[in-house]
């Protein structure tokens, strides 16, 4: 008898180690950068050469090693109090990851609960938490986060509130379809019948069959996420200097931008990097998954 | 004849719509002993299927109520019960298996677990008294090499072995009522026949009560003992299966047999009642098959027939029985 997955097995063997390399390029490049970053973030005081708050006047605005007048001491050059740009880019990936990763697990956490409730109850208590998630969507995010920050005071847990208070509404939305999907399915109906309770429904019968879309939603947010922090703290309500994040990093040098780019250029490229990681894998797991799912 | 075990009278579930109240199930009462199958057949729409779920209180909310009646298991109205207590008795005391075995699995568990849910939940054991009692209910279905099926999931499997499994399900706790909604209509002919036969051996190791909702005489007739047959809402006639098919009274009962087409008779066409089941939001005056039926005279268009004994567990709800 020929299984399935040798059949599999058989076809992957026409194809050489390189091509399979090619093939999941859209995975391996995404993961590839991310995971250097993570290690980034975890290993900041052994990776960064210099501490993140470490000015020397003397040699401010040093460009980059590979441009005139740089040197190899500084090798992505200093800002303006003198502050090593790599290090701190070293740094403040550890900001903006930490900031953006706990976001995401409140609001795709906070999400799923209310979404599968909404979709298993349905009736009122859909009613009721769908209403809410409207009222969540039609705010607009950046000005609630810029006057929770002004009320609150700056400060890591300020930034994270800010952006999870209304980041859970559109898992909410999502999940909720799904369930509802799954709701009608029979084997919801079997469960019922075996006498199974309506948590343990949500649990163990609703909940595994939304993973999917939730994984691809979760990768997905990771570059809005990195994008709204990054927002924040150009506008100076994320996290407080000198701690440095990306996003503060990248406003710290505009007013330099013409004589000394790389203050801003290396952290707006740490930004773009991550978000497009996030998309790409986030496109590529939807892709092997469920590609009904590519209005997502 | 043994005991009753089930006794459903004058049950009434409505669905209260925006277009008005459907009456789905209207004054059905009929009873199954312990050990027997009782079929309930009817066209699509009848009601057939909303009995069943009334019968485990699981009508789609908040639409569905049961308005009237009593739906008595082994001398407990079901009506009565709370949610909490009624959870208790589905799975463990009535159990139903579902029309379609392809989608009445959970796609992400291994059916070991499936059934093993059941198991936990109302037998209250553990661990290797679970994976014991998952195996005798795979072997109760003649599930082949039971040990091995446990760690597969439903996709792996024919839709015949789906079904199967779906019933090990329903059995795993040994429940004294089964309600099987049209389990054969969506597996084909060789394997129906064999369903049909598993069931008849399942009943008798496990002495259950079978509910079985059909709308095909032929299963009705090799598996049935007594037979309901339902029209717009309500049990027209209740006979066991050979006085209903020797002896049918309601001229529904003998349209519906005559429509079933024979291999010994060469007929051009296919024999069909006239027009259309009434809608159930708005039911005829009189008799509901009047408007359908060859021998209706005036007063049927006027008054409801009662139920009446004809014979020993022959009942007929028509005006010209005879």
């Amino acid at each position: 008898m020929v299984t399935s997955t040798e059949v599999e097995s058989k076809q992957y063997r026409g194809i050489t180690r390189w091509g399979r390399i090619v093939k999941n390029l859209g995975m391996i490049l995404p993961v590839g950068v991310l995971s250097l970053l993570i290690i980034c973030a975890i290993f900041a005081d052994v990776i960064a050469p210099f501490p993140y708050d470490e000015t020397s006047l003397p040699e401010r605005r040093v460009p980059p090693a590979w441009v005139e007048g740089g040197s190899t001491k500084h090798f992505l050059g200093t800002d303006t109090l003198g502050r090593d740009v790599l290090s701190r880019a070293v740094y403040g990936a550890r900001v903006s990851l930490s900031v953006s990763l706990l976001a995401i697990a409140i609001t795709a956490s906070v999400g799923t609960v209310l979404g599968i409730i909404s979709g298993y109850t349905g009736g009122r208590v859909d009613a009721f938490i769908m209403r809410i998630t409207d009222m969540a969507m039609s705010f607009p995010p950046l000005l609630l986060a810029i006057l929770i920050a002004v009320s609150l005071g700056p400060g890591f847990f300020t930034v994270i509130f800010a952006l999870s208070i209304l980041g859970w509404s559109g898992y909410a939305r999502i999940i909720r379809g799904e369930a509802l999907r799954i709701r009608n399915s029979d084997f919801i109906a079997q469960a019922q019948v075996i006498g199974v309770s309506p948590w343990r429904i949500m649990l163990r019968h609703i909940f595994p069959n939304i993973q999917n879309v939730l994984i691809i939603g979760v990768t997905l947010s990771v570059g809005s996420m990195i994008l709204a922090e990054s927002a924040m703290s150009y506008l100076g309500i994320g996290i407080p200097p000198p701690m440095p994040s990306w996003g503060s990093m990248v406003a710290d040098g505009r007013n330099d931008l013409d004589r000394a780019w790389w203050i801003s250029a290396f952290p707006g490229i740490a930004i773009g990097l991550v978000v497009m990681s996030g998309n790409f894998l986030g496109d590529w797991i939807r892709d092997k998954t469920d590609p009904r799912l590519r209005q997502l | 004849m043994s005991k009753i075990i089930l006794q459903v009278e004058g049950l009434r579930t409505y669905f209260f719509t925006r277009r008005g109240v459907v009456k789905a199930v209207d004054g059905v009462s009929f009873y199954v002993h312990e050990g027997e199958t009782f079929g309930i057949v009817g066209e699509s729409g009848c009601g057939k299927t909303v009995t069943g779920l009334s019968i485990l209180r699981l009508l789609p909310e908040p639409a569905g109520k049961i308005v009237g009646g009593k739906i008595i298991l082994d001398g407990t109205d079901l009506l009565e019960l709370s949610k909490n207590e009624m959870r208790e008795y589905r799975g463990s005391m009535i159990s139903m298996i579902l029309q379609d075995p392809m989608t009445s699995l959970n796609p992400v568990y291994t059916i070991g677990d499936q059934i093993a849910e059941s198991v936990r939940l109302h037998q209250g054991v553990r661990d290797e008294m679970v994976k014991e009692k998952v195996i005798s209910a795979l072997r109760l279905l003649q599930i082949p090499s039971p040990e091995t099926i446990l760690g597969e999931y439903p996709f792996q499997m024919s839709g015949g072995m789906r079904q199967r499994v779906v019933g090990a399900i329903s059995m795993s706790c040994y429940p004294r009522l089964l309600i099987a909604d049209e389990p054969t209509t969506a597996l084909d002919a060789t394997i129906q026949a064999q369903y049909l036969a598993l069931f008849k051996e399942v009943q008798r190791e496990t002495n259950v009560a079978i509910i079985f909702i059909t709308h095909d005489f032929g299963v009705v007739a090799s598996i049935c003992h007594r037979v309901g047959v339902m029209y717009a809402g309500k049990i027209v006639e209740t006979a066991t299966t050979r006085e209903l098919f020797n002896n049918p009274k309601h001229p529904y009962t003998t349209a519906l047999i005559n429509s079933v087409p024979r291999l010994d008779q060469k007929d051009d066409r296919l024999y069909s009642i006239e027009g259309q089941p009434p809608s159930l939001i708005d039911l005829p005056p009189g008799c509901r098959f009047s408007p359908r039926c060859s021998l209706a005279r005036e007063y049927c268009h006027e008054q409801e027939p009662p139920e009446v004994e004809i014979s020993d567990g022959h009942t007929v709800s028509c005006w010209r029985r005879d």
